[in-house]
């Protein structure tokens, strides 16, 4: 079955990783603008990264198959360096109109500081000024209800902000009723530690249903695992969940989300698209 | 904005579900019983004073409670606090809330 990973930190990653993705029926990802594990030196430093993400790593990952796309922004763990941020998002815009860019992210918190608010206000307004696609960090762990309140109550006070245009991700099940509530699109990272499970994952699609739901492995330089969304369409089979619940959840959903941008197209996205 | 369908509920039967479910469970109820075995060999005082295990020990009650468990876990994981830090006191979490800090307290 053909599955689209949204959440996929692919420079972090292997070929042998793009090899088992592909083997498994991974036909897209898109890239999320990460932290490298260890803070940049400059704006000139990310803008180099923007280039890999929006050049090189396109090209690997056709190697196998698979579609790139990606996100741009500073990351939440660098974002409470302000002069940092300013100077990455006045860089941010002129690589906007590049073919697989689909929208600005991953934005948000992380230990929640005053710093990274304005931060992530200041990425909201970028994305809204240039009718982006947005999708949200929220923060890990403890933070996690704290950070997840915090970025809802900026998006709501922003103007011009589409509900249906932004996807809060790394929701738990702590987090996700507030996300959806307020027309948001939610997205279940499923890790082996730190965030949520596959085993999990299915339980919040039992308890709330698929509508507005995407999962994705997140394929970090932490532990990770680049194979978690096929691992959550087993689970599904598991519990003899139905193959067409299975494929709107790892497939038509990140497709309905994803197609708002005009850039996105992906072999069998037209015809899923048109489903329901 | 909530879907108004009926979310797909599990299709499994309770016995399908200890049978397919349970030893997975009973090696990490182990796995538990020997993390906080190996600790009190370690130091036997020191569950007491560290914030993680002091919730750790209350996650550990809420199970015997039906009804929410997971729910009930995450939020006494959680900072329950809506007031942004004043500044970076570190880049990584932590895993558990401590209640004992200042911003806890205001």
């Amino acid at each position: 079955m053909k599955y689209i990973d949204h959440h996929a930190h692919m420079v972090s990653r292997t070929t042998d990783d793009y090899q088992h993705m592909a083997l498994t029926g991974c036909v897209a990802v898109t890239e999320p603008a990460f932290w490298a594990g260890w803070d940049r030196s400059g704006g000139d430093s990310v803008e180099d990264y923007f280039r890999q993400l929006t050049e090189f790593e396109p090209r690997r990952a056709a190697q196998f198959g698979i579609q790139h796309y990606t996100w741009l922004a500073v990351n939440p763990k660098e974002s409470d360096d302000r002069e940092l941020s300013r100077d990455v998002l006045k860089r941010i815009p002129k690589f906007l109109d590049r073919p697989t860019v689909l929208g600005i992210g991953e934005i948000g918190l992380n230990r929640v500081t005053r710093n990274e608010i304005d931060t992530y206000r200041e990425q909201v307004e970028l994305a809204i000024a240039h009718r982006q696609l947005i999708l949200i960090h929220t923060p890990h762990l403890e933070d996690k209800l704290k950070g997840s309140r915090i970025s809802i109550d900026v998006l709501t006070r922003a103007r011009g902000i589409e509900p249906q245009r932004v996807l809060v991700d790394h929701a738990e099940e702590h987090t996700i009723e507030m996300i959806l509530e307020n027309g948001y699109w939610a997205g279940l990272t499923l890790y082996p530690q730190t965030k949520i499970s596959p085993q999990r994952a299915v339980d919040v699609i039992e308890k709330y249903g698929p509508e507005r739901i995407c999962v994705a492995g997140a394929c970090d330089w932490g532990p990770s695992d680049p194979i978690a969304v096929p691992r959550f369409a087993m689970e599904m089979r598991r519990r003899h969940h139905p193959e067409s619940l299975i494929e709107q959840v790892i497939f038509e959903n990140p497709v309905r989300f994803l197609s708002q941008s005009p850039k996105f197209k992906v072999t069998g996205a037209a015809e899923a698209a048109r489903v329901g | 904005m909530m879907a108004n369908t009926k979310p797909p509920t599990c299709p499994l039967s309770g016995a399908e579900v200890v049978d397919e479910y349970f030893i997975e469970n009973r090696t990490r109820l182990l796995e538990i019983a020997a993390f906080m075995d190996r600790l009190d060999r370690v130091d036997t005082e020191h569950a007491a004073r560290d914030f993680r295990m002091q919730v750790f020990a209350e996650a550990v009650e809420a199970l015997a409670v039906p009804g929410d468990r997971l729910m009930r876990i995450q939020m006494l994981l959680s900072d329950p606090t809506v007031t942004p830090l004043e500044r970076l006191d570190r880049k990584s979490a932590l895993g558990a809330f401590d209640r004992g800090t200042k911003e806890a307290r205001s």
